[in-house]
């Protein structure tokens, strides 16, 4: 299958290393990717912030970038949301009838990355190899707005040398927000601390999820705290294997047993 | 004459409990810090998420009961106005009285005209909403009427000259001792060896209250529901103590706002299943209370309905935002909500906390009088999964806050970033700009993987708290162009 990757603004522009790990997964598994040059970003911060009507124009440049793609993947379950929730309403309350309609057609073929392993190509076995104590944070808008359920779980659970353990109060959110996380610092920071407790008392090396905004949360507090547990995006892991570890990782385990 | 529609009357300013003194997040600084509500609040409301969970969770069918809800209150608030009409024939016709109050001014007005026409100078009152928001008991302090609450928990709130922090659960940031405390320190006549014990703090607060009920000549409650097809007025409670307000007195003064009405007696049927579930975590809850005008030697022999606007039509007349007034205030989404858990009621600065309240208080006082509540959510959803009418409060919230940011008439320094990055994300050019220049916050990082974490504002915001990992050196996309000569 041809599938465009739409890396999101934030994963292209700040962690670029998640996007390459999702195409290498894409291409070990036998797909053609290809990444439209003029992506730039779904619109979800500006219609959350209020800049709704300035979203629109966001979104006309997403539509036109990915026109004709057919099946986009993103490594985001909250930019996949805002494409699946978001984009058509703000056009349309725009009266940008034909761009919503367009914005809406193009949702249809959107999916998140775990969505699209397990219900698009039908794999849970990705053929993945990560020796590592992982526990798994299941973002709000994953969980919620796409209800990706466990497929996140079940793609770890067949991951070969990975040691899964259950997040206490996983459902909670981590307090990021998006500009809730400035808005409302101190609230945010209070959230941020109870989620890295809970992230702590697992003693995994590695947090893992399908955001990477959550995990640039996530990782910002715990590297702060020093507390040598890191956040990796759920693609990362996924395209790790004996042979070629993805960038920024080692096989080696960071904190000794 | 020309006029100009300057669009609906909201609640107005200067009386009521719809606005605080202080921002959100000014607010929540101070509650974050102290322990003591913070840990009385997460021991709370893990208990009622965890009780509501349980017993939502033996219903099969409650979905299609949550569905149901939801399009009984959608079809009722289409015509509210024919059921309003109703309900009030059908309630003069069974002897009771209905006034309509405009706002929170009117409905105090009405009411301390009616309590003074008795000849009374206190009322008891069962617990409610719809009087807190309006400021009633104030009105009456200044008329010289006191009003005792009765709710165990608005009791200790009143006791302690405190505000409510929750919808169900008033007193919920208390804790027994602090409980114990304050009817140390205000019940006349009380125990002095009173413990914290439950049971003992319920039977110190049943002696101070049975002597008012057998006393009162005048009640007042809130409603739960209204049913437009037979005027009946319904409230649900768990203590018994609404119970006796409703029935010992001579005189019942119900104020409701007007979006508490169902059309028919069988949409009770959905709603009595999913309120006590939501709100108390129970099957079925103690006390429901239902009573229809005036029924002769029983009961309250005098009966009048005051119907209170305070801003309600305004939030009608909102496509997005009038699912707000669905609520059944069950309080379901302030147990689940992240935010509230932390920052407690009393940040919200309104009767109204929690998600429910951040897109109801703005709406009933206009979104410039509560601008920092539609901002007070990460948008996690916990509290659209929660409702038992299926509100989608985020998708709400986003609303006002792009209401709030359209009314905006100078630009700020925020309008004007996301102005310019709208246009660099609507440009691939400009975008790949926009990426290089963020790409150079690599260099104050100096080398290492994170910037510093003393930023100047507003990335202080970020990094007083959390690193910020350094731009790399290539964004993906580039790298990729290059890799494959696009």
């Amino acid at each position: 299958m041809k599938v465009a990757l739409f890396a999101t603004c934030l994963v292209d522009t700040m962690v670029p290393q998640v996007a390459r790990a999702t195409a290498v997964l894409l291409e070990r598994l036998g797909h053609e990717v290809v990444v439209p040059p003029d992506q730039a970003c779904c619109g979800q911060m500006h219609v959350n912030t209020g800049y709704r009507r300035e979203a629109v124009p966001i979104v006309a440049n997403h539509v036109r970038a990915f026109a004709g793609a057919e099946a986009i993947v993103a490594p985001s379950g909250s930019c996949v949301a805002s494409i699946h929730h978001q984009q058509a309403a703000v056009a349309r309350r725009a009266g940008e009838h034909a761009l919503a309609d367009e914005a809406a057609a193009l949702a249809e073929r959107t999916y998140e990355l775990s969505q699209f392993l397990v219900d698009v190509l039908g794999v849970t076995d990705v053929g993945a190899y990560y020796p590592h104590r992982v526990t798994y944070h299941p973002t709000c808008h994953s969980l919620r707005l796409l209800r990706v359920g466990d497929r996140p779980l079940r793609l770890l659970r067949a991951v070969r040398g990975l040691d899964l353990v259950e997040l206490p109060a996983a459902d909670q959110c981590c307090g990021f927000g998006g500009t809730f996380a400035v808005k409302n610092a101190e609230t945010s920071t209070a959230m941020l601390t109870d989620k890295m407790a809970n992230v702590l008392s697992t003693h995994a090396e590695v947090c893992t999820a399908g955001d990477a905004s959550c995990l640039m949360h996530i990782g910002g507090g715990l590297s702060r705290l020093r507390s040598g547990t890191r956040t990796v995006h759920l693609a990362e892991i996924l395209a790790s294997t004996e042979e070629a570890v993805s960038p920024h990782q080692s096989t080696q385990p960071a904190v000794s047993r | 004459m020309t006029a100009v529609f300057l669009g609906l009357p909201t609640a107005p300013r200067g009386v009521g409990h719809l606005r605080g003194d202080r921002s959100f997040p000014d607010a929540a600084r101070d509650a974050l810090r102290d322990g003591q509500l913070r840990a009385n609040l997460g021991h709370a409301t893990a208990t009622i998420r965890g009780k509501r969970a349980a017993v939502v969770g033996e219903v099969p069918d409650w979905e299609q009961l949550r569905q149901a809800g939801r399009a009984i209150k959608a079809a009722t608030m289409a015509r509210l106005d024919e059921h309003l009409v109703a309900l009030e024939e059908r309630v003069t016709a069974r002897g009771g009285t209905v006034h309509w109050a405009r706002d929170a001014n009117e409905a105090n007005e009405i009411v301390t005209r009616l309590v003074q026409a008795t000849g009374t100078d206190e009322v008891v009152k069962v617990k409610s909403m719809a009087t807190q928001e309006i400021g009633l008991n104030e009105a009456l302090e200044a008329a010289g009427i006191a009003a005792h609450e009765t709710d165990l928990a608005e009791l200790i709130v009143q006791l302690g000259d405190d505000k409510p922090s929750h919808i169900l659960v008033p007193a919920i940031h208390k804790n027994r001792a602090e409980i114990r405390e304050i009817f140390l320190r205000t019940m006349p006549g009380v125990d002095p060896g009173l413990t914290d014990e439950p049971r003992k703090l319920a039977m110190a607060a049943r002696a101070h209250l049975r002597e008012r009920f057998l006393r009162a000549r005048v009640a007042i409650s809130g409603a739960n529901f209204a049913v437009a097809e037979t005027g009946t007025l319904s409230v649900v409670e768990s203590e018994g103590n609404g119970r006796m307000c409703l029935t010992l007195p001579q005189t019942l003064i119900t104020v409701m706002g007007i979006e508490k009405l169902v059309p028919t007696w069988r949409d009770l049927e959905v709603f009595l299943q999913l309120l006590p579930r939501s709100s108390t975590g129970e099957r079925m809850n103690p006390y429901t209370s239902l009573w229809t005008g005036v029924t002769p030697d029983d009961g309250p022999q005098e009966f009048h309905l005051v119907l209170v606007d305070n801003g309600r039509t305004a939030v009608l007349a909102d496509e997005v935002g009038r699912e707000a007034l669905h609520c059944i205030r069950c309080s379901a989404c302030l147990n689940v909500c992240p935010v509230y858990e932390r920052a407690g009621g009393h940040a919200y600065g309104s009767v109204y906390p929690g998600p429910i309240g951040a897109v109801l208080s703005p709406q009933l006082t206009g979104v410039e009088d509560n601008a920092s509540l539609p901002y007070a959510s990460s948008l996690c959803g916990a509290c659209y999964d929660a409702c038992p009418v299926a509100i989608d409060i985020p998708s709400i919230l986003v609303h006002l806050r792009a209401e709030h940011v359209e009314a905006q008439t100078r630009t700020t320094p925020e309008a004007a970033a996301f102005r310019a990055l709208s246009a660099a994300m609507s440009n691939p050019r400009l975008w790949r700009l926009a990426q290089r220049a963020a790409g150079l916050g690599r260099f104050l990082a100096r080398g290492k993987p994170t910037l510093p974490a003393a930023l100047p504002p507003p990335a202080s915001k970020w990094t007083r708290t959390r690193d910020l990992p350094a731009p790399p050196r290539e964004t993906f996309t580039q790298a990729w162009a290059r890799e494959h000569g696009s």
